[in-house]
């Protein structure tokens, strides 16, 4: 049997949980929030948004089929080069897994990367309490190494989790600009046909749309409020008579842009079942989510309009221009965990792109 | 919304069966409750009187009749609805609801089928059409072809390559499915297939492949969403039916999941369903290639599990779906606030296993595959896989207390690994007890090794606690509890007792957390109570109520002798303890019953129903008392337990229940009170019973205490037999006294239920079986009000039942089971809780005992009149429905152990109406044109000659063996010979029944049991095979032939139940 070490998570409030430690054996601070996901541990942990958070995951028994080998291309698994939560919480750890697909045990892979995972403890009443009490500050001490509380929302974390430098994906006819905010490897995967170049650009870089033919402005962590720098890039964008799309982050950062206003969310929507409907008519989809901030359906100006809402909390879950190519969606159409319900937006996409 | 629908036709789908059972009620019930909160009138076809949804509170009108086309267009031609729903009554409602379509009723009656459209079912239970139309949409289906002939399938398995799988289309529960090995192996299945089926399927073999399945739904705005996945443990080649299932699945990964989760939308989609289906898939452990097996467009057995498992009520949603509304526009009915357009997320394992009682039956096969023999299932909820799968073991209530600490023997594991069985799992136990590897097992039995693992770890556990030579520490008791070890499991490991084990934990602090099933994983408060036990929380998500609380304990998974009546029974007592102001818990963990639906009850634990779990809700929930007299044999087996535990037992006192019970104890009772019984003994010695018998004389009957309809009770004829017998008894019963008593022949049977409070009987009803006794009463064929019982009898009946519920002081519902010849009157059996023929009493009496059960249970007035046998002016019948032709081998005879599946009820002005509909009801044919008679014994020949004669007016063509044959041409008949099985001989019996050359067969038993293999086994093995009409006892025999010789289907009245006040 392998020994577990103890390790305490500490809310910001003063509760105080006791688990088991699985990963890396040093103590950690971030943001606590749950997803209520039942499978795709490796693309949640690899996927950017998630930067600085200590993710609880609601389903309880987790590492069932182990971790596959990293991808560096744009398909498979993981979503980024690394880990990027701070800490992944479990009520139960299956050490033991078994895949075709799988080189490792989630454990393992966690202690590579020198991330936290935590077991054995009530996640269901961790997430009853976040639900009740708004998503908080927490940290997990493990040998007894108190560290202090980190808020991922009061930091710019765009140089985190974005591209150092310009990277060209493929070598068709379409240049599409992707703004990196801690973009995810599926949506390059999504956006690559035989008739597409993606130009992935840092979150800083210009935004030379006579360059291009379209853009993408990505997912990503944090608080849109911290981000202001890019707000002029993509209100220029914005004029430029190109499709331009957005994705969660992306679609925070377009509708601030644009003058609308985001707030903070009680704790957030991360999992793979948020339904949403077109705000015009009958068609609904379920949607993978991952995002604490959403956008203010009434602060929009009059030249946009609400395109989805949330069916459960009726929170807005995308933006179109009334007349313009430009769309944004608080969901994922790439999935990547999660349903492919809303794959088809980035045909959208291309069609505004004459693809 | 398209225009909605004033009136709604709805098929049930008659008595429960295995491949069809409880799970249909729930279904019908929901979608009732559904329409009924539209203003929208229902019309309910389902003759099975013991479900909850022929209640009078549900459906407006409830028809008591055969779901068959003939009956169906019948009350179509006098209901006149506008529209009828065919997907919540199994495959019984489909496959008729089908017929009326291609044959024009429908249409004729301008009747709309609600929902998914008859064209669209038609392509998904024709495998041709299904083929063909996947294919459209490049989704994988197995590769298989359709053959009409033996010739023709073997022809395609040539093509395919042996082995291959035989799957049957139109069949519930794939009826013969299988896998074939060689060619001789697939001539024999597709002979018998052709019996049941014009087509059968072959198909290429996908052994060992992960079996996973989806739910789907489908607005006709094109809204799909996947309500579950669940993965079978058992990989491919065993039918979901038969095999552990687990939700969601456990070793699929993201993109696994989803994967086929697009697939099942895409395919959904294309077919056009509207509500709700289910998709099956075969998924390769090597690769993401898959197959999909089989797509289910209506409420199924796994449909219902899923909105167990999952909190979503999809028959409910569905019933809508079919009105016209979009999945966006209804609401999540667990939170209230929500969509019920969303995919629920689980925050905790199920586990379903099926529960077999095969070994009930004679010469039946153990061996499990593609087509189904369980009889019902258990569901358990834990935070993972271990805790939930030992809770699902035990709560089959075969004995096994769990994976671990359980010790089976196996002479040749691998084998038992490689071939599944009703025991496969404590053969993997076994395996891993032994030191053989993951991997090992894997190779033998495909399960994924994910499961081998966590299986491992119960076994190490149990070594470490074998091991221990003082008490657990809190530390390790507390990692047992989370792996789902009970109290009574570690018990029995480290050889101690359960309530010491209770002493430690409750030393510890440790106790099981409340944990609320929300569909949500708690992202939004729920507004249902729906509740299970985990040792892995550290709050509870409930409090007990303010209000003063009953908990009322389920049946538990059905079985034989324990089925969808009990629930009736369950649900109405909850019902009425609201109306009486109460607040109400439900302890049960049925998936397939609406006592688990979570709205029925003000809380519904799903969980165990033992000591320890009643003890645990006790002290977090704190009920008053607790109702067990309501739930049959299961609940009614913890009063003793409990009492000692010192919980609040309401209704009539433990001791009582005790002494009812104990065979001892209550033949002593009888005695003293003067009452007469079977002469008997109890079981000191062997030899000491052997004497009895030999003094009082052979039949002699075997009977253990506390056990459910019958088991192990046996008839010994001799002495060899006899000493057979006990050793079972004992072995099944051993804290228990078995009693043997002199077996009577040629007595009637007759059912007495009542209701008694303070000793006091309230109401009762006294109603025959049309069988002798030596016919187990969940067998026989029940008339009330008596018809052929002498008014003394009856007097007589009546006053022992009161002297016997005064002696017990019972409180509640109670049961007798008399012999009566000439007047003179024996106890046979009592039975201090509702029975099986509870509902099928209250609704043919149009009084409902249970009501006044519950009422004189929580010491309430009881004012209302009550109506007695005399007033009824109409007879019902119940009758048995038997599953024999999926228990393959089993020999098809009756007897003191029970082997029916289901029953129904039906009414009618008289007797042979009454019982005509029943047996029409339970699958039997009119007109009979033929029959083969072979009957044992000369008495008995000649007890038949009666009936032979009658059936001889009709025109009937007789074939019969040799001596009967003889027999009947010396008194008259003109009748052609057949050659017994064994001869070999032409023209052989076999032939005939297998070419459907008899409509009709009437097999006599010699004996009482027998264990030979013997040509009159042959014969109604081959009327079970080839699904030709059996009888084999002569009552019946003669009650048919009475009943034929004054009734045509002409006769048969089409009257709603209403209409019989």
């Amino acid at each position: 049997m392998n020994y577990y070490k103890n390790a305490l998570l500490v809310l910001e409030d003063g509760s105080v949980f006791e688990g088991f430690s699985f990963g890396y054996e040093s103590s950690t601070s971030g943001e606590l929030v749950f997803n209520t996901g039942m499978v795709g541990y490796v693309e949640a942990l690899t996927d950017p948004s998630y930067y600085g958070q200590l993710l609880i995951s609601t389903y309880p028994q987790v590492g069932n089929y182990g971790v596959p080998a990293a991808n560096s291309g744009m398909s498979g698994r993981y979503e980024s080069a690394r880990i990027q939560a701070r800490a992944f919480i479990l009520n139960s750890y299956s050490a033991q897994f078994d895949h075709w697909s799988s080189k490792r045990s989630l454990g393992d892979w966690l202690k590579d990367e020198k991330t936290v995972g935590l077991f054995g403890l009530d996640t269901r009443a961790l997430t009853r309490h976040l639900r009740d009490k708004g998503a908080m500050l927490a940290k997990i001490i493990i040998d007894e190494r108190d560290v202090p509380f980190y808020d991922p929302n009061k930091a710019f974390l765009l140089p985190e989790v974005s591209v150092e430098e310009k990277m060209i994906h493929g070598q068709g006819a379409k240049k599409i600009a992707l703004l990196d905010c801690g973009c995810k490897r599926s949506i390059i995967a999504n956006l690559l046909n035989d008739k597409t170049t993606v130009v992935q650009l840092p979150y800083n870089a210009p935004l030379e749309m006579d360059r291009y033919d379209g853009l993408v402005i990505s997912s990503g962590p944090g608080d849109p409020g911290q981000y202001q720098s890019l707000l002029p890039g993509i209100i220029k964008a914005l004029s430029s008579g190109k499709p331009v799309m957005g994705i969660c982050l992306g679609h925070q950062l377009m509708a601030r842009a644009v003058g609308a206003a985001t707030y903070k969310l009680k704790f957030g929507h991360r999992g793979q079942n948020q339904p949403v409907r077109e705000t015009s008519g009958n068609t609904c989809f379920v949607t993978s989510q991952n995002h604490g901030f959403a956008v203010q359906s009434d602060t929009l100006p009059p030249e946009w309009q609400s395109m989805y809402i949330n069916l459960n909390d009726e929170s807005n879950e995308g933006i179109i221009h009334k007349t313009e190519p430009y769309f944004s969606v608080q969901f994922h159409p790439e999935a990547a965990p999660g349903p492919h319900d809303t794959r088809f937006l980035f045909e959208r996409f291309f069609k505004l792109l004459q693809i | 919304m398209s225009q909605k629908p004033g009136k709604v036709l709805i098929l049930g789908s008659a008595a429960l069966k295995i491949g069809e059972a409880g799970e249909f009620d729930y279904s019908g019930s929901q979608a009732i409750k559904a329409l009924r909160e539209e203003g929208i009138h229902t019309v309910l076809i389902n003759p099975n009187i013991a479900t909850i949804q022929t209640s009078d509170h549900l459906a407006d009108q409830v028809y008591f009749l055969p779901v068959t086309a003939y009956f169906v267009e019948k009350v179509i031609a006098r209901e006149k609805p506008d529209s009828i729903m065919l997907a919540f009554g199994g495959q019984t409602a489909l496959n008729t609801g089908l017929e009326l379509y291609k044959n024009g009723v429908l249409e004729k009656y301008n009747v709309r089928i609600l929902g998914t459209a008859a064209e669209v079912i038609l392509d998904t239970e024709d495998r041709d059409l299904f083929v063909k139309r996947l294919r459209e949409i490049d989704v994988k289906v197995a590769r298989s072809y359709v053959a009409e002939s033996v010739a023709e399938a073997l022809d395609m398995a040539g093509r395919i390559g042996y082995p291959v799988m035989v799957r049957i289309a139109f069949a519930l529960g794939g009826l013969g499915s299988g896998i074939c090995a060689d060619e001789k192996a697939l001539k024999e299945k597709a002979e018998k297939a052709f019996n049941h089926t014009p087509q059968i399927l072959v198909e290429e073999n996908l052994w060992g492949w992960k079996e996973i399945e989806y739910e789907v739904v489908r607005d006709r705005f094109n809204n799909c969403l996947t309500i579950c996945n669940m993965e079978n443990l058992d990989p491919m080649g065993i039918h979901t039916g038969e095999s552990i299932v687990v939700a969601p699945s456990q070793t699929l990964d993201n993109q696994d999941y989803h994967l086929l989760r697009e697939v099942a939308i895409k395919v959904i989609q294309h077919l056009g369903v509207v509500g709700e289906c289910n998709i099956q898939y075969a998924y390769d452990p090597h690769s993401r290639d898959y197959r999909v097996i089989e797509v289910n467009a209506r409420l199924s057995r796994s449909s219902a599990l899923a909105s167990k498992a999952t909190g979503y009520p999809l028959a409910f949603v569905a019933a809508k779906l079919g009105l016209g509304y979009g999945l966006h526009q209804l609401r999540n009915s667990v939170t209230q606030s929500t969509s019920a357009f969303f995919e629920p997320a689980l925050d905790y394992v199920v586990v379903k296993m099926p529960r077999w009682d095969l070994r009930k039956f004679r010469k039946v096969s153990y061996s499990i595959g593609s087509s189904m023999k369980s009889v019902g299932e258990v569901m358990a909820i834990g935070k993972t896989f271990e805790e939930a799968i030992q809770k699902a073991i035990r709560m089959l209530e075969t004995g096994p207390l769990g994976f671990a600490g359980e010790s089976f023997s196996f002479d040749d594991i691998p084998r038992a690994l490689s071939i599944p069985t009703d025991i496969r799992l404590f053969a993997v136990a076994e395996a891993l007890r032994r030191g053989m590897s993951v991997d090992e097992i894997h190779g033998h039995s495909f399960i994924n090794r994910w499961f081998l693992y966590r299986l491992k770890g119960l076994i190490q556990l149990e070594r470490e606690l074998s091991a221990l030579e003082k008490p657990p520490g809190k530390d390790f008791l507390l990692q047992l509890k989370r792996a789902g070890f009970s109290d009574k499991q570690i018990a029995r490991i480290i050889g101690g007792k359960e309530a010491e084990v209770r002493d430690w934990r409750e030393q510890h602090g440790l106790f099981p957390s409340i944990k609320q099933i929300d569909t949500l994983a708690a992202e939004y408060p729920a507004q249902t109570n729906y509740l299970y036990f985990s040792y892995h929380g550290q709050e509870s998500d409930v409090d007990a109520f303010e209000e003063e609380t009953v908990l009322i304990l389920g049946s538990g998974s059905y079985r034989i002798g324990s089925s969808v009546e009990f629930d009736w029974c369950a649900v109405n007592t909850g019902r009425t303890l609201r109306k009486l102001g109460y607040k109400t818990i439900m302890l049960n963990y049925n998936p397939e019953t609406v006592s688990t639906d979570y709205d029925e009850f003000d809380m519904l634990l799903f969980d165990e129903i033992s000591t320890e779990a009643v003890v645990e809700l006790f002290r977090q929930l704190k009920p008053s008392g607790v109702i067990l007299s309501v739930g049959g044999q299961i609940p009614n087996n913890l009063a003793v337990p409990l009492k000692e535990a010192g919980i609040p037992i309401l209704g009539t006192p433990p001791e009582s229940i005790d002494r009812a019970e104990n065979r001892r104890h209550f033949s002593h009772m009888l005695d003293s009170l003067g009452i007469d019984q079977p002469l008997w003994q109890e079981l000191d010695n062997v030899d000491s019973a052997v004497k009895f018998a030999r003094d009082t004389g052979y039949p002699v009957l075997v009977r253990p205490s506390y056990v459910l309809s019958g088991a192990a009770m046996a008839v010994a004829a001799n002495e060899a037999e006899l000493r057979t017998y006990l050793q079972k008894a004992v072995e099944l019963s051993p804290d228990h006294p078995t009693v043997i008593s002199k077996f009577y022949q040629n007595a009637k049977e007759i059912e007495y239920d009542a209701v008694a409070r303070n000793g006091e009987i309230i109401i009762y009803a006294i109603s025959e079986h049309v069988e002798n006794a030596g016919v187990h009463s969940g067998d026989a064929t029940l008339v009330l009000p008596p018809q052929r019982t002498y008014l003394e009898t009856i007097r007589r009946i009546r006053r022992i039942g009161q002297k016997i519920a005064k002696n017990l002081k019972i409180t509640g519902p109670m049961n007798i089971q008399f012999l009566a010849k000439n007047n003179q009157v024996k106890v046979i059996e009592c039975n201090v809780r509702a029975s099986r023929s509870f509902p099928f009493v209250s609704k043919i009496m149009r009084k409902n005992f249970i009501d006044l059960a519950a009422r004189a249970i929580m010491h309430r007035d009881i004012s209302s009149q009550v109506p007695t046998l005399f007033e009824l002016d109409y007879v019902g019948v119940k009758a048995p429905q038997f599953s024999f032709t999926r228990l393959e081998g089993a020999d098809p005879v009756l007897g003191v152990e029970m082997a029916s599946t289901g029953e129904v009820g039906c009414l009618g002005e008289d007797f042979n109406e009454a019982f005509l509909k029943a047996l029409l009801s339970v699958g039997y044919r009119l007109p009979i044109k033929s029959m083969l008679v072979s009957s044992g014994s000369i008495e008995s020949k000649a007890e038949l000659l009666e009936s032979l004669h009658l059936f001889k007016k009709s025109g009937i063509q007789f074939f019969a063996t040799e001596g009967t044959a003889k027999f009947m041409r010396a008194n008259g008949f003109n009748v052609q010979t057949l050659h017994w099985p064994l001869e070999k001989k032409k023209p052989n019996c076999i032939d005939y029944i297998r070419d459907g050359m008899v409509d009709m067969v009437i097999n006599i038993p010699k004996n009482f049991q027998q264990d030979e293999l013997s040509n009159g086994y042959l014969i109604r093995r081959a009327a079970a095979d080839y699904n030709v009409m059996l009888f084999t006892n002569r009552q019946l025999v003669q009650r048919l032939a009475e009943a034929l010789s004054t009734k045509t289907m002409e006769d048969l009245k089409i009257e709603s139940w209403e209409s019989y006040r």
